[in-house]
């Protein structure tokens, strides 16, 4: 470990500089394929925001903060994450209290810190720092799991979890616990345990029903049966359909769509933007997106499985996977096949933290990739 | 995996982590089939029945008003229903220009131009399908609409049910009133419930039991062309409906579910005679059954009109009533603050009984003032020249200052305080209805925090002695002041006051009837002490010198009550109080508590006249008409 700075130097080594330029990190797929679901996203978005540039222009800076997050994260050499994980974690989970205690309202939950020039979720943020914490759990520890750790582990990324849930953030804390129950079962988790928890995890869900709040309910009652309440919570579902069904396979048109220019669809620019571009663009067009992202996870697990230690493999097969679920969980919801939980479309959806924690995680993806050395075992 | 040798076994591990890979690969591979194969369901397979949803033809979804339960007193008098009306109604998507069409309906007379800017904010909050109303019209004003339709696409008439209250102001207090839903309002509720109603309870009763009240929306599918013209509804028959589709029976209705029925234990004879006997004053009246709690009578006044909300107030309408100095709004039985004055004698008497401080038989002698040994502070008598040889009872009939000044040192304000407590003063009541205050009871802690300069914070001898005649720090709430009452009628037995005594549903008609709450019983006391109380205050409606017994003569049955007189205006050493000379608003607070019969008591009232003078004079006649009313019956609703 301490020679790490000669090994660089050394044959093998050199051979990975074709993933650097002038000693810069940085990995050509990922930064390729997200600049194309952004692009689309961004000719997406143009329409949803009814063709306005000022929001246009936010989302921009969004954009360039992101990709400017994403370049500096994968300079930093994956040790180095290592070492931050934990206090990464335990700052994370101070603002997330401090979020409890004097957050600010939006939209009816307590979910943003404000610090003056502009507010963030720190709920976002937990989405990298549950599976960096899992993974630097496990990185020493031989592996599968035991029993005892995968308490410790639970621990882990329910209390977040839980913090979360009562902001309320139903979608973001299920989302944060996946990522870390992801990470786990890629470590090893044994079969028999994944069942276990499987029916622990489903035993709760009466308990999690009486916890939750009346509107959260209304959307599960409303998933299950969007008739029973069609001028409440039903209707978003019932319009994203008509709106999605109505597209076909070629689409509306761009800037076309009844559905969301008459307003019938409600959150355009956010969680339902996946409906606009199903009204506009078609079947087509959903399944190009649809074939961005899979590249993407592609390309990550990729890294994943090219990874040299516990921790970077761990991490990088985490993050992929949960990336895939941000995209499963919204696309699900918009057409019907899953519960209204308010998770954006990643990369595309209006709206800053969720943008900037992503590329942030690629970020580390690409650390981890250009990093990497051949090890003389 | 031996715990002894926790070695990793890289190899091992790389292995189960790439097998664990490709299974989230094929996994992540099935989902998107699964999602694709969904797209494709909704995108080809059922293109088009969406297809037609979307573009030519929509669906809609005319929400259904449940209607609001109705309202009764105790004896089945309607306090609330229900009316005909005639509402404006607006459906934004179908405007093409809301700033035109908003002032062409001011030009005709039909929306008040001074509502211009929060009507068209309030539009614009609601979904472009939502029909919005904007306004209830009188019949004329239907009508001059309706010749005018054709030139307003997008607003319409229709008849409604409008919150009807057949007592008027004599209710409003208690009932409350309905009035447009607020934007804070609307983050609280689910919208959904209150797709075809506007309204929401805003205060009393209509705003506390608001979930029991209004019921549960209904809904009819139709399909509309783009100019929201109806082209399909499950109420149509197929052979007028402008077009068959191949959805039509997949249009449904449901029927909204009206709210359930309240019944009140106000009994709407004592809230006329209260609210007529104050009538012209600022002041509150609350009669309570002693054995369940229930609020028989529960006035404030001036009162407000509560229909004039439900029609619509205009902001000039609700800046008058709440500029008003005498403060109609303002809910004096829950929420008015008053010192109780010699009210609070029977309460303190009782304490000293409890605490054995004094001999009840014990005469003193009362020379018109006291002072504090060391000091030369003379607190005065009401009766300058003294009222002679005292004990007990007869300082509460005659309400001797002086001897409660001896008797409020003798058990010095930490006996008293947590005394008066368990009577329930000092803290909300916890009646059915919001918007009670607290009231105070002071004490050495309280005086410790509520001041900033050190010298305020130590509680002094002489703020002792006038808490023994109700004035000083304590503060009472109408309502608190007939709960006590009640408690002292019941020797001990706390009942919650309450409002609503049983719902109905208005479907089935089952009635369920809420038990009255116990709250914690007063304390071992001997019921002796009980029982002197009791007739020291029947000494004060009947006996020779008893300070209320001209406004009870007469009375076919037994009251026990007491006269308060509560000083607004603090007066000098050696002035003299001229109830002429001094403003009006500066007079003394008159204040009557009582219960009756006295030898079974089935009502406890309390009343209070904002600078009515003295108790005697000012408040103890509101209280005979209330007893009146209720003992003897003479007074009738229809009168």
């Amino acid at each position: 470990m301490s020679t790490s700075s000669l090994e660089l130097d050394v044959g093998p080594a050199a051979a990975l500089r074709s993933l650097r330029f002038r000693g810069i990190v940085m990995d050509v797929p990922i930064v390729l394929t997200t600049f194309a679901i952004c692009g689309l996203g961004f000719v997406v978005l143009y329409s949803a925001v009814g063709e306005s540039s000022s929001l246009m222009i936010r989302q921009a800076i969004r954009f360039a903060v992101a990709m400017l997050v994403f370049g500096l994260v994968a300079q930093v050499s994956p040790r180095t994450l290592r070492m931050w994980s934990p206090w990464i974690f335990c700052v994370t989970l101070v603002l997330l209290g401090l979020v409890m205690v004097n957050g600010v309202m939006g939209g009816g939950a307590q979910r943003w810190l404000d610090l003056g020039i502009f507010r963030f979720q720190p709920s976002e943020i937990m989405k990298i720092s549950v599976p960096m914490m899992v993974a630097w759990f496990l990185h020493e520890r031989p592996l599968p799991p035991t029993f005892g750790q995968v308490l410790v582990l639970l621990l882990i990324f329910c209390v977040p979890g839980f913090l979360i849930a009562r902001q309320p953030d139903l979608g973001t804390a299920l989302l944060v616990m996946a990522s870390g129950g992801l990470t786990v079962i890629l470590a090893g988790l044994s079969l028999r345990l994944i069942a276990i928890l499987g029916v622990f995890a489903l035993s709760a869900i009466p308990i999690l029903w009486h916890y939750m709040l009346d509107y959260q309910r209304a959307r599960v009652v409303a998933f299950l049966n969007p008739e029973s309440d069609p001028l409440g919570a039903g209707y978003n579902i019932i319009q994203s359909k008509i709106a999605l069904g109505s597209g076909g396979l070629f689409g509306k048109g761009w800037l076309n769509g009844t559905q969301a220019h008459l307003e019938f669809l409600p959150e355009r620019s956010t969680d339902f933007i996946f409906a606009v571009m199903g009204e506009e663009l078609g079947l087509l067009g959903l399944l190009v997106l649809l074939g961005l992202y899979l590249l993407l996870v592609g390309r990550g697990l990729y890294i994943a499985a090219q990874a040299q230690d516990t921790f970077t493999r761990l991490l990088a097969g985490g993050l992929s996977l949960t990336f895939f679920v941000y995209v499963f969980v919204n696309a699900g919801m918009v057409c019907g096949l899953l519960p209204i939980v308010g998770v954006p479309l990643p990369l595309v959806s209006a709206g800053g933290t969720s943008m900037v924690t992503l590329m942030a995680g690629f970020g580390i993806l690409a650390a981890i990739h250009g990093n990497r050395r051949l090890l003389v075992s | 995996m031996n715990a002894a040798v926790p070695l990793k076994d890289h190899w091992k591990e790389q292995k189960l982590f790439l097998s664990r890979l490709i299974a989230a690969g094929v996994i992540i591979l099935t989902l998107t089939g699964v999602l694709i194969w969904r797209l494709f369901q909704l995108q080809v397979v059922e293109y088009q029945v969406f297809s037609e949803l979307s573009q030519g033809n929509r669906l809609r979804i005319e929400p259904l008003p449940p209607t609001r339960g109705l309202i009764f007193d105790r004896n089945g008098t309607v306090l609330a229903e229900n009316r005909p009306a005639w509402e404006l109604i607006i459906t934004p998507e179908q405007i093409t220009n809301l700033e035109d069409s908003l002032r062409s309906l001011e030009g005709l007379g039909l929306v008040d131009p001074a509502e211009h800017e929060s009507l068209f904010e309030s539009i614009r909050s609601y979904r472009g399908f939502e029909r919005v109303k904007l306004v209830n019209l009188t019949e004329t004003q239907a009508a001059r609409f309706a010749v005018r339709r054709h030139h307003f696409p997008g607003v319409d008439i229709q008849e409604g049910l409008i919150r009807y209250y057949p007592f008027g102001e004599l209710t409003g207090h208690a009932i409350g009133y309905l009035a447009s839903i607020s934007p804070a309002e609307l983050q609280r509720i689910n919208r959904g419930d209150y797709a075809a109603t506007s309204l929401i309870g805003k205060s009393g009763i209509e705003r506390s039991y608001e979930d029991t009240l209004h019921g549960s929306v209904g809904y009819r599918q139709q399909v509309v062309n783009a100019q929201g013209r109806v082209l399909l509804d499950p109420a149509m028959p197929a052979s007028v409906a402008p077009i068959s589709e191949s959805s039509q029976g997949s249009l449904e209705t449901r029927w909204p579910v009206p709210g359930d029925n309240i019944v009140l234990g106000l009994d709407i004879r004592l809230q006329t005679a209260a609210h007529e006997a104050l009538e012209g004053q600022r002041g509150a009246a609350v009669a309570i059954e002693p054995a369940t709690g229930d609020v028989l009578a529960l006035v404030s006044t001036p009162a407000f009109d509560p229909n004039r909300f439900a029609v619509g107030l205009s902001r000039a309408e609700f800046q008058m009533l709440n500029s008003d100095p005498d403060e109609p709004l303002f809910h004096r039985a829950l929420a008015g603050h008053y010192p109780p004055g010699s009210t609070i004698k029977p309460f303190l008497g009782l304490a000293a009984l409890h605490s054995d401080v004094l001999e009840p038989e014990r005469r003193a002698m009362c020379y018109g003032h006291f002072v504090l040994p060391g000091n030369s502070h003379r607190y005065r008598d009401w009766k300058p020249q003294g009222h002679g040889l005292m004990d007990l009872h007869e300082s509460i009939v005659q309400s001797c200052d002086v001897y409660f000044y001896q008797l409020a040192v003798s058990l010095g304000i930490d006996y008293m305080g947590p005394f008066l407590r368990e009577f329930g003063f000092g803290a909300r009541t916890g009646i059915d209805i919001s918007g009670e205050n607290t009231g105070l009871v002071p004490s050495r802690e309280w005086k410790r925090s509520q001041f900033s300069r050190r010298e305020d914070q130590v509680w002094f001898p002489g703020e002792t002695v006038i808490t023994g005649i109700g004035q000083g720090f304590t503060l009472v709430t109408p309502l608190q002041l007939a709960h006590a009452t009640a408690t002292m009628a019941a020797a001990g037995q706390r009942l919650q006051p309450r409002l609503v005594i049983a719902t109905e549903n208005s479907t089935t008609g089952e009635v369920v009837e809420s038990a009255p709450a116990m709250l914690d019983v007063l304390g071992d006391i001997d019921p002796l002490h009980w029982e002197r109380i009791g007739e020291a205050m029947i000494g004060v409606t009947e006996g020779l010198q008893g300070t209320s017994r001209i406004a009870m003569r007469g009375a076919p049955y037994t009251v026990a009550g007491k006269t308060g007189t509560a000083q607004v205006f603090s007066i000098g050493q050696d002035e003299e109080y001229d109830a002429e000379e001094i403003d009006e608003r500066l007079r003394d607070h008159a204040l009557f508590i009582a219960y009756a019969p006295a030898e079974d008591p089935t009502i406890a009232v309390a009343v209070v006249v904002e600078n009515g003078g003295g108790g005697s004079a000012g408040a103890a006649p509101v209280a005979r008409k209330i007893l009146d009313a209720y003992l003897v019956g003479e007074m009738d609703v229809d009168e």
